[in-house]
């Protein structure tokens, strides 16, 4: 069979970044075909160069045997391939059959012709299964819902290749299902079905193949029938590394004294609660999936968002609200998106040092120039931040830079626990190396750490304990040598329900 | 009930109440007399408003009418008493310089990507100083047009008179309801609104309908210019300061959310009638002073501007 | 010394030179300054002297848009606090009571406006907008619907006296201008205000409360607001609720963005809007002693705002890019 989209060699780089080298992809007619990867890995800037949001800088795109190069979605729509995003990409505020039909109404006279549009959205969507008042406002409707409202809508006006970016992320078990049973409709009228996702579970339930991408490289594309859920995680997490011996563990928790306690912390619909205490000098990483609850529960214990089980304790009982509490506690926090929740852009490379100290501080206890040129001048020093001066712009800085500039604020408050989410996400590799050392020194120094990360190898080698994340529940803590990866990836990849 | 359903559904309640109570005690609030002068006083708001509707319905606001409104009215007078030009052929030049001018100011608003609150506030300076420039001084209009347009009515039993501008206002509001609910151009304007990323990636095509909102605004500013015009019988530079919030108010206390994508034009309708109800309280009562009028429309805005907050608290906690 | 200078050199100290210099070829007049009556009088004296209520509201201004807000109610504050002024004299009470009850009223103004805004979470420019509409009620309310004229020397004083040879209305611009600076720069408020404005999911991270600088802000908008307001009811020895500063909300945020503060938040300079506003003054001046009608100023403004516009959109960015 012929296959109805092929990517061959894409290339595209962005700045200094090669965000997808050499990817190659098939499509048949007929498969759901699941894309795989953590965060930067890929995933996205390939799927935006399928459907036309991306040119790519190399390579080509084959639709049904011809090059094609689209100029925008709504031209790659027009031939034939449609796009689902998780943030479903349609208007709440109109109503079913106007977003079935928005661009395309049919009309008399000038007119729109309601009636002939809400038989055909009744019509449409009796296909999927979905009885609805089509003439009520799409966003009164669940996400379940509004997700299968925008498929009937992409397959309506493409029809070939449908690409399905996380549908499932903020769906439950019942909804998912329904959603699955409308993938397979469409399995079975010959569409070719791109569906990313990050819960393995939902992968084994629907793909036929799976494609996996790491750091804008394609790993490999298999049948999902000769694949077991480890070797889908090794695939992703790591290189062939995981399985190689694993690095010398830290020396076996000596940790000192108990520095912070977690007692059933929890959050409806974001993370079950957890029990975790922080030692001084130790560091505790974090393992799991994106989705798996990791990122969520850094938020809670930073007090970003507010648990709603539990209780916090360092030294003393803790309330924790806002962020705003937690650093007077004594925390600081390296957030996963740096651009959106980390970095001031416009503010100097210095002044985004001293933020956290002097918000700590006050209004009016201003540190005066000198001080902050010393404490930036510090600590740019101690991390080897490489800016040309400190009064440059931060968005200036490569990722890297930012990553140690973030961590420099931090530590300029002198914190007692340091929670890091993703620190070295998108940064280059000699970067990458000088922040592991720093969080090695940093334990050294007495701090507690929490590191979530997604390179294994890179928590095997500064955890002294390792807890797993899983379906937003902490599901095993590991000790001395028990840390390794292939114990991480099987409780990562084991079966909900069964025994970690 | 539909969620956009309820301000309107509130303003509609409102109103009714606030009908009943002023009519409860001023008897003769209750005739087609009063309802005929309601609509000719409130003519060139309730046009003016029409046009808002649609801007803030795509998230956007247009602070230049107030001053489209003073400009058409100096154009127009000018054209017709000093170069002698017919009323109509004079009308027409008028709509379309206010079309244009509204054409302009969406492009603007598209292309250098400013919010259009800045952009409009231009427009207003360049209206209002264009038209103080043409004359500072009001400027008479005498033609038989308009003493002719300016008594025509129709009777209504009971002695009311429906004005030609009062039915032009009700006509429009017809008209702009029918763009705004059964047009392409209506669900586009609503879809903007909505999510303007959606909109674009579902083929909206943003460009032109930024400009024909902008268009359909000024416009309608200029035909409220015109009958204003004609409610006055001069043009005058300085006429209509401050319209532009008063339309803003009719709109919001009609139910559209002023972040865009929710609302209705009938409910702008409401909004405008619950205005001039107000007014014409403060007049029936004698006790009263004019400055009230102003102070119950500030409540009313913040009244449903918390309305609204609450109404769409849950979508915007989802979003 | 020679970094001060250059600092100095600024697209917006050109712009007003430039206009300075336009009026005096178009007025030879312009530059001369005299010394009556133990005051100076001139041009530039009067650009001052007109220039002082908007550049007052464009301190206040200033920190609000810093924040990626704007604040539409303070011509209407400004209404508000002059009638609270003139009422309060006229019902016989002191200067010294008058003036802080006016500028009371501004702060609650403000206040209010920053509960919406920081509280409720609702758009600056909608929140602001019930002040707006509701604001010049209230003022008629508090007048009675009349001009209140007052006689009390030491409120006229405020508006038209002056001290050194120099208006009162100048010298207390500048005594805001400078404490304000000092405040916003010698504390640590500039720096977490411009963090707010940048990024304000960072700055929640990085543990800095936007609520209580953000009801700062406005608080304190509504208080300069409420300072133009008693020096322009001072200056007309009288409150005129529909007319004090009508529109000007509108001048003051256009003297703020020509002083370079972007209305996207961020950086801010309140020194940078006080020029501005002088600029804006300037050319109103401008327009008035050359002779031309003062309807043209309305046109100019437009065309500032327009060439601010292009010259700060995309499209431009692109251009000069490439060029």
């Amino acid at each position: 069979m012929e296959p109805v989209l092929q990517g061959r060699g894409l290339g595209k780089v962005f700045g200094a970044h090669q965000a997808l080298q050499g990817v190659e992809i098939d499509l048949f007619p007929g498969e759901v075909h699941a894309l795989l990867g953590e965060n930067g890995a890929g995933k996205s800037t390939l799927i935006k160069i399928l459907t036309g949001a991306y040119q790519p800088d190399a390579g080509t795109v084959v639709l049904e045997g011809a090059e094609v190069a689209f100029r925008d979605p709504l031209q790659a729509q027009a031939a034939g391939i449609g796009t689902v995003y998780q943030e479903v990409n349609l208007v709440p505020n109109l109503s079913v059959a106007e977003n079935l039909y928005l661009g395309h109404q049919p009309g008399r006279w000038g007119f729109l012709n309601k009636r002939a549009m809400h038989d055909g959205a009744r019509e449409v969507l009796a296909t999927y299964g979905l009885e609805i008042d089509v003439r009520a406002e799409l966003g009164s409707f669940s996400v379940a819902v509004q997700q299968i409202v925008a498929i009937a809508r992409a397959v309506k006006l493409s029809g070939k290749v449908l690409v399905l970016d996380e549908p499932t992320a903020s769906l439950d078990r019942a909804e998912v299902e329904r959603l699955f049973d409308v993938v397979r409709r469409l399995k079975d009228r010959g569409l070719a079905v791109v569906f990313i996702t990050h819960f393995l579970d939902q992968v084994f339930a629907i793909a036929d193949r799976v494609t996996v991408l790491r750091n804008g490289k394609l790993v490999s594309t298999q049948a999902i029938s000769g694949l077991s859920r480890t070797d889908v995680v090794r695939m992703m997490l790591g290189k062939d590394v995981v399985f190689a011996h694993a690095p010398a563990m830290t020396e076996a928790a000596e940790a000192g004294p108990a520095l912070a306690t977690f007692a059933g912390v929890g959050k409806k619909g974001s993370v079950q609660p957890f029990d975790l205490t922080l030692h001084q000098g130790e560091v505790v990483g974090v393992a799991g999936l994106l989705g798996s609850g990791r990122t969520e529960m850094a938020r809670l214990m930073f007090g970003v968002d507010s648990a709603d089980t539990g209780s916090i304790s360092m030294g003393q009982p803790l309330t924790l609200r806002s962020p705003r509490q937690a650093v007077a506690a004594g925390m600081g926090f390296c957030p996963e998106d740096r651009k959106v929740d980390g970095i001031f852009g416009e503010l100097s490379v210095r002044e985004n040092i001293v933020i956290a100290l002097q918000a700590k501080l006050g209004w009016f206890k201003a540190l005066s120039r000198d001080e902050q040129d010393d404490i930036a001048g510090r600590f740019a020093e101690a991390l080897d931040i490489r800016a040309a001066n400190h009064d440059m712009p931060v968005r200036l800085l490569s990722g890297g830079n930012q990553q140690k500039v973030i961590l420099a604020r931090w530590l300029a408050i002198d914190p007692k626990l340091l929670i890091l989410d993703e620190p070295t996400r998108g940064i280059d590799v000699g970067a990458h190396a000088e922040i592991v050392r720093t969080i090695n020194s940093l334990r050294e120094d007495g701090l507690a750490l929490l590191v979530i990360s997604s390179e294994l190898d890179e928590v095997v080698a500064y955890s002294s304990r390792v807890v797993v994340m899983r379906d937003r529940a902490m599901v095993a803590e590991l000790k001395g040598a028990e840390i390794s990866p292939q114990v991480i990836v099987q409780a990562i990849a084991a079966q909900e329900g069964a025994a970690p | 009930m539909n969620r956009s359903l309820r301000p309107l559904a509130a303003t509609a309640i409102i109103f009714l109440i606030a009908y009943a109570a002023a009519a409860f005690q001023f008897h003769g609030l209750v005739s087609t007399r009063v309802l005929g002068n309601f609509l000719t006083d409130n003519a060139f708001l309730g046009i003016t408003a029409v046009g808002m509707t649609f801007v803030i319905l795509s998230g956007g606001i247009d602070l230049s009418v107030g001053a489209v409104i003073g400009f058409t009215g100096v154009f127009v007078a000018v054209l017709i008493s000093w170069a002698g030009i017919h009323p109509l052929v004079a009308f027409v030049l008028a709509l379309a310089v206010a079309a244009a001018f509204g054409a302009a100011m969406g492009a603007a608003i598209h292309w250098l990507k400013v919010p259009s609150f800045i952009v409009t506030l231009a427009g207003m300076f360049l209206a209002r100083g264009a038209a103080s420039v043409i004359s500072a001084d009001s400027i008479p209009i005498n033609h038989e047009v308009y003493d002719w347009v300016s008594q025509a009515y129709w009777k209504m039993p009971g002695g009311g008179r429906i004005s030609l501008i009062g039915a032009l206002m009700v006509a429009i509001f017809v008209l702009g309801a029918l763009i705004a609910h059964r047009t392409r151009f209506g669900a586009n304007v609503y879809a903007l609104g909505g999510n303007p990323v959606s909109a674009e990636l579902m083929g909206v095509p943003v460009a032109r309908t930024t400009i024909l909102i902008y268009m359909l605004s000024s416009t309608l500013a200029g035909l409220a210019g015109i009958v204003f015009s004609l409610y006055t019988q001069a043009g005058y530079s300085l006429s209509a300061v401050g319209v532009e919030l008063d339309a803003i108010g009719a709109v919001v206390i009609g139910g559209t959310l002023l972040t865009g994508g929710y609302g209705f034009v009938a409910g702008t309708f409401i909004g405008v009638m619950l205005m001039g109800l107000v007014q014409t309280y403060i007049i029936f009562d004698g006790t009263l002073s004019s400055w009230w009028t102003k102070i119950v429309i500030g409540v009313l805005l913040f009244m449903f501007i918390l309305l609204q907050r609450l109404v769409f608290r849950a979508q915007a906690a989802r979003a | 010394m020679k970094l001060r200078v250059q600092r100095l050199i600024t697209p917006q100290s050109i712009a007003l030179v430039a206009v300075l210099v336009f009026n005096w070829v178009l007025f030879p007049g312009f530059f001369s300054v005299e010394w009556k009556d133990g005051r100076l009088f001139g041009s530039l004296i009067d650009v001052l002297n007109r220039g002082a209520p908007v550049a007052i509201l464009a301190i206040g201004m200033t920190a609000v848009i810093a924040t990626k807000g704007v604040d539409l109610s303070v011509g209407a504050v400004m209404a508000i606090a002059g009638a609270v002024a003139a009422t309060s004299v006229e019902g016989g009470l002191s200067v010294w009571a008058a003036v802080p009850l006016a500028l009371v009223a501004g702060l609650a103004c403000g206040l209010w406006n920053g509960v919406l805004v920081a509280v409720l979470d609702i758009q600056p420019i909608i929140a602001t907008l019930v002040i707006m509409v509701a604001g010049r009620g209230i003022a008629q309310l508090i007048t009675q619907g009349f001009i209140v004229t007052f006689t009390d020397p030491a409120l006229i004083y405020i508006g038209t006296g002056s001290f050194a040879g120099l208006p009162m209305t100048v010298l207390i611009a500048a005594a805001l201008l400078i404490v304000t600076t000092l405040l916003v720069r010698r504390t640590a408020l500039g720096l977490l205000i411009e963090a707010v404005g940048v990024n304000r999911s960072a700055a929640r991270f990085a543990g800095i409360s936007a609520l209580s600088l953000l009801l700062l802000v406005y608080v304190f908008s509504g208080f300069c607001a409420a300072i133009a307001g008693v020096i322009v009811a001072a200056d007309i020895h009288g409150a005129d609720a529909n007319n004090a500063g009508l529109w000007l909300e509108l001048d003051a945020i256009l003297a703020v963005v020509i002083g370079g503060t972007s209305l996207l938040g961020g950086r801010f300079s309140i020194p940078m809007s006080v020029l501005g506003a002088l600029i804006i003054q300037a050319m109103n001046t401008g327009i008035l002693v050359s002779g031309f009608p003062p309807e043209f100023n309305l046109i100019v403004k437009a065309g500032i705002i327009i060439a601010i516009l292009i010259l700060q959109s995309p499209v431009a960015s692109r251009l000069f890019k490439r060029a």
